[in-house]
């Protein structure tokens, strides 16, 4: 479904991204860890079109993407939910949620009350501003508004950062119903454990580079995830 | 008699006259306000070119007058159709003059991320050029608009006159604010605008295209300053230079009001326009300009992110 080949990112004179090359296959959870820098975001953020390659190949469903810009992406199927949340503050949750139909020229009201079934607190919560709502409800909108413009491929940004364990069990049982609802998912994480018990395959990115990959199963066991990403003392 | 009494005593005598012409040029200041801080708004950076914005507006409406009615003299139904055309031509004009100068004078300079002083001196130099490009043109000179009406006095309220132009005046800017507020509140077009205003980067994931969309708020503005240049112009004419003075008051209306806030730049114009024309009565005609940001440097020292101080995005 998606296919990055070699991509180059740069900041100015710095290289953020080597050369990386990685895939997600349709129906799967993909997920990205790696420490703070490692270039997780950065990856996502080329991804969506925010940070345009230098070289290097992005093909989505066979569609050449490496060159297109960050607005055309939700009407081509792929949804960002981007690190921090970044939810409108001074636009009502309804408003947030318009947003995210934005590309949309159909009638959107079913999804936005399919939203709602989703996230209930969502909908208590319609008429108030965006900027007033906790982390936790932040990110359920931020997961909801993106869902509105039905992606197919849909990129979350550290889902749980900032939330209480709680919050972050809701969270991860959610984006397992949107898998299972036919949406494929890349989602960048810190929280490894969390992330590997949800995810088919993951990729470990080191210094701009992917270090390793495996199927998550194997990861959630391998050592030098664990002496890292789980916190574990090697035997 | 002390002073003040004797000038409150004047101010009693003339008061209701200086209101309604205050409240008139306040409506033009707001509409000339909303362009600085709409573009403001999305962009964070004043658009000091918006005084020419207004002046080529009045132009267009003085060469669409002058074709229209020349040296008939119009009947009601064609005073109507006149005055409406006038307006719309303003209007376009206005809007592609600042499409213009976003293109040529702004846009460049985003595309390389170039420092907000460069904007500056930019916009001083495309403001330059569009008023001695309209003054080597059109020449130096003041024309008189050939107004479609005939300004009679339509009613009297305490005492004071109420001409057909401060009736227009009210009419077209009530009708315009009324209608951006509720263009930029509820339209999808809107939503993009405030979605810029408030986070850029998150409204093009959401499929907001930022290019279009500050070409569009560049162009919102630019029609309601076209607009408010031909307004101004009816009763003094339209010279290359016209657009400074009132531009200046609208900017400082604007700050006034909270730049960045819709609604404060109708109300930061409202009041200057008010204050302005008051003072005639307070002080003296001299130093209505001197009161005018006398008031505005009080507001700011009191709260100086303006009356409303907030930002476009909360204009819904």
């Amino acid at each position: 479904m998606l296919d990055v080949s070699s991509a180059v990112v740069r900041y100015g004179a710095i290289e953020a991204l080597h050369g990386i090359s990685f895939e997600v296959r349709q129906g799967e959870v993909v997920t990205l860890l790696g420490a703070n820098g490692a270039g997780k975001s950065t990856t996502l953020r080329m991804l969506s079109g925010l940070h345009a390659p230098t070289s290097g190949t992005i093909t989505f469903e066979g569609q050449d993407v490496t060159k297109v810009k960050a607005h055309m992406f939700s009407s081509m199927g792929i949804s960002h939910v981007p690190e921090g949340r970044r939810i409108f503050p001074q636009m009502t949750v309804q408003e947030n949620l318009e947003m995210g139909a934005f590309g949309r020229k159909d009638n959107y009201d079913d999804d936005m009350e399919k939203m709602f079934v989703l996230f209930p607190i969502l909908k208590e919560r319609r008429k108030q501003l965006g900027g007033n709502l906790s982390g936790g409800e932040q990110q359920m909108l931020a997961i909801s508004r993106a869902m509105m413009s039905h992606p197919r491929l849909l990129l979350l940004d550290e889902p749980s950062m900032g939330l209480a364990p709680m919050i972050i069990d809701q969270i991860f049982h959610i984006i397992g119903e949107i898998r299972d609802a036919g949406t494929t998912v890349l989602v960048v994480e810190q929280n490894a454990a969390q992330a590997l018990r949800l995810a088919d395959r993951g990729y470990v990115m080191e210094n701009g580079a992917i270090a390793f990959s495996d199927d998550a199963a194997k990861l959630l066991h391998d050592p030098r995830v664990r002496a890292v990403y789980l916190g574990e003392s090697v035997d | 008699m002390s002073y003040f009494s004797s000038h409150f005593a004047t101010l009693g005598h003339e008061f209701w006259g200086l209101l309604v012409g205050g409240i008139a040029n306040g409506f033009i200041y707001a509409m000339v306000a909303i362009g600085y801080t709409m573009v403001y708004g999305v962009l964070r950076l004043i658009n000091f070119a918006h005084s020419e914005v207004f002046m080529t507006g009045a132009f267009a409406s003085f060469f669409l007058l002058k074709f229209l009615v020349g040296n008939s003299t119009p009947n009601a139904f064609e005073s109507v159709v006149y005055l409406i055309a006038a307006v719309v031509i303003g209007g376009v004009v206005g809007a592609l003059v600042a499409l213009l100068l976003e293109r040529v004078a702004y846009r460049p300079l985003r595309r390389r991320n170039a420092p907000k002083l460069a904007y500056l001196i930019s916009a001083i130099g495309a403001s330059y050029f569009l008023y001695n490009f309209v003054g080597k043109e059109f020449g130096r000179i003041n024309l008189s608009i050939d107004a479609p009406y005939t300004n009679n006095t339509v009613f009297t309220i305490f005492g004071a006159t109420v001409q057909t132009y401060y009736i227009v005046i009210f009419f077209v800017g009530v009708t315009m604010l009324v209608a951006l507020d509720r263009l930029v509140a509820t339209s999808k077009l809107g939503r993009g605008i405030r979605a810029v205003a408030q986070d850029a980067e998150t409204a093009s994931l959401m499929g907001v295209n930022i290019d279009r969309t500050i070409a569009l708020t560049f162009m919102l503005g630019g029609f309601l300053g076209g607009v408010a240049g031909f307004l101004y112009s009816i009763p003094v004419g339209a010279v290359y230079g016209m657009g400074f003075t009132p531009a200046l008051k609208a900017f400082s209306a604007a700050v006034l009001g909270g730049i960045g806030n819709l609604r404060g730049a109708v109300l930061g114009g409202l009041i200057l326009g008010v204050v302005e024309s008051l003072s005639v009565a307070f002080v003296s005609g001299a130093y209505i300009d001197v009161v005018a940001f006398g008031v505005l440097v009080l507001v700011l020292l009191v709260r100086p992110t303006g009356i409303l101080g907030e930002r476009l995005g909360r204009s819904a």
